[in-house]
């Protein structure tokens, strides 16, 4: 439960007013369960619209309760030098004269609300907890904007990191190769060319995982769900992996009724599957195997992917899903990916109302578990 | 003949060692290269080191800097050279000046990346010829 002084000001030239106002009020503790916010009132009062001005030179309330009818100054001009001032005060106001006109003219100066003379202190505290909750809210509105421009800010600065790295291997075999460094013969420039086409697909790759990932957070996509068959996705996937599987000598295996079905969009299945398979390959052991399973639970469908690969250790898997999180060690060091894998297969899997669990052995191999929530059976 | 000066070179970016190994060799330095700190500490007890190239390695945010930390305290005369491409995308700035800076970052110079090879061949001729 947050904990707020939430600051009131009383202008009127009544100073029984204040008094009374002041008593029903002030040190008063409110709570506003659904805001997580407890209030604490702590009033001050101001006998006219000048020494008001005056005050505000050095501090400002959050509620202001302003009388419309003040000598000197009044009400309403308060409220337009408020106005302009542009700041954020709730005001609500307290008048004996209350007329239709003179409420629009107020409302439209950016009164928020108004309490009749004479009112009874019930009535003061309910006008005041609506003033509140807008404070409140005001206030959780702006910090949430505040976080979500950090949170902004942080990933941008780390993807320009990601991608400065190899712009700048890119630029270091140009430069050696005006240079000349290895002479004359082009055939000499053979690995360092290979290099730089390396770097450049794992850009290509993690602008596309990017765009995937912001696709998905953004719900910007339509998605298309409807009811699809898992075990032909699930062999088609895996065929495009055969290739390097075979190159390895890496043996991959399917257990999937043929009746499992489940209402899903094909493409996120599909590029969950992906990052599943392509990481059971990747991280895999020559020699070794990767199996896929999958099963019809009640409410949801589970997917196994086991591989005998390098494994991870408690440690490395606490980083797992962190985009751009990429586990770096000896094993690791000549296997490419963009680090955005995990994090696209979480947000997929968050829109299933799904979870993943990981059991991992290093030397010995990986287990991820996802379970997907599908509701017809 | 003058014997070769050693230069180690710590970054966990393939690219970045191959390709100074290859203009510092040329130069007339003799290279060698670690991708981690733990690599680089078991190169500094089997070989003399006559100068540190280290990169900040943001993966284990403080992994530069204690490798800097520990290669100047078994050797405090041996020069030091940090690579960091921290500046810039962070805002936070890794300047080698004032005093606070000096008490906690053992390093001789401090340069952003991108480093032209000609200037990296430049600090290391002056700090150890």
């Amino acid at each position: 439960m947050n904990i707020k002084t939430l600051k009131v000001w009383i202008v009127d030239d009544e100073p029984g007013m204040c008094l009374g106002a002041k008593r029903a009020i002030d040190k008063w503790k409110e709570t506003f369960q659904d805001l997580d916010t407890e209030a604490i009132y702590k009033v001050e009062t101001m006998e006219s619209g000048e020494s008001f001005l005056e005050r505000l030179k050095e501090d400002s309330p959050n509620i202001l309760l302003l009388d419309g009818r003040l000598p000197g100054i009044d009400g309403m001009e308060v409220l337009e030098k408020l106005k302009d001032s542009n700041q954020s005060i709730v005001t609500i106001m307290i008048t004996a004269y209350a007329t239709l006109d003179k409420a629009v003219q107020a409302t439209k100066l950016g009164a928020y609300d108004f309490l009749a003379k004479p009112f009874t202190p019930e009535e003061l505290r309910y006008a005041l907890r609506k003033a509140s909750r807008n404070v409140i809210l005001t206030e959780q509105a702006k910090k949430f904007e505040e976080e979500k421009r950090k949170v902004r800010f942080n990933f941008i600065s780390v993807l320009a990191h990601e991608l400065k790295s190899p712009i700048g291997a890119i630029e270091g075999y140009i430069n050696l190769m005006k240079m000349k460094q290895l002479g004359e013969n082009i055939a000499a420039y053979e690995t360092m060319l290979h290099r730089m086409s390396q770097r450049l697909y794992g850009m290509r790759k993690l602008i596309g995982d990017l765009l995937d990932l912001t696709r998905i957070e953004s719900g910007s996509s339509k998605r298309d769900l409807k009811e699809i068959k898992i075990k032909p996705l699930v062999e088609q996937v895996m065929d495009g992996y055969k290739e390097e599987a075979i190159s390895r000598n890496i043996s991959l295996s399917l257990i999937c009724d043929n009746e499992i079905k489940m209402i899903a969009d094909s493409s996120e299945i599909e590029m969950l599957l992906n990052n599943f398979i392509s990481n059971g390959i990747k991280y895999n052991k020559d020699n070794g195997s990767l199996k896929v399973e999958v099963y019809r639970e009640k409410n949801a469908i589970k997917f196994i992917f086991s591989d005998t690969g390098i494994g991870m250790t408690e440690e490395e898997q606490q980083k797992l899903f962190k985009e751009f999180s990429r586990i770096k060690n000896e094993k690791t060091r000549n296997i490419p990916g963009s680090g955005l894998g995990l994090s696209i297969v979480e947000k997929i899997v968050k829109l299933y109302n799904g979870k993943i669990a990981v059991k991992s052995i290093p030397d010995e191999g990986t287990t991820f578990t996802v379970e997907l929530e599908d509701k017809t059976i | 003949m003058q014997p070769k000066h050693t230069i180690l070179l710590v970054d966990d970016d393939d690219d970045f060692l191959l390709q100074h190994k290859i203009y510092l060799s040329n130069a007339g330095y003799n290279v060698i290269t670690a991708s981690s700190r733990k690599e680089a500490e078991d190169i500094v007890k089997q070989h003399k080191i006559d100068c540190a190239l280290i990169d900040l390695m943001m993966e284990e945010a403080d992994s530069g800097f204690i490798l800097a930390y520990h290669l100047k305290k078994d050797n405090p005369s041996l020069p030091v050279i940090i690579i960091t491409s921290v500046t810039g995308e962070t805002g936070i700035e890794f300047k080698k000046n004032g005093k606070e800076h000096d008490k906690w970052i053992k390093a001789d110079v401090i340069l952003s990346k991108p480093v032209r090879f000609e200037q990296i061949e430049k600090e290391i001729k002056r700090l150890i010829g």
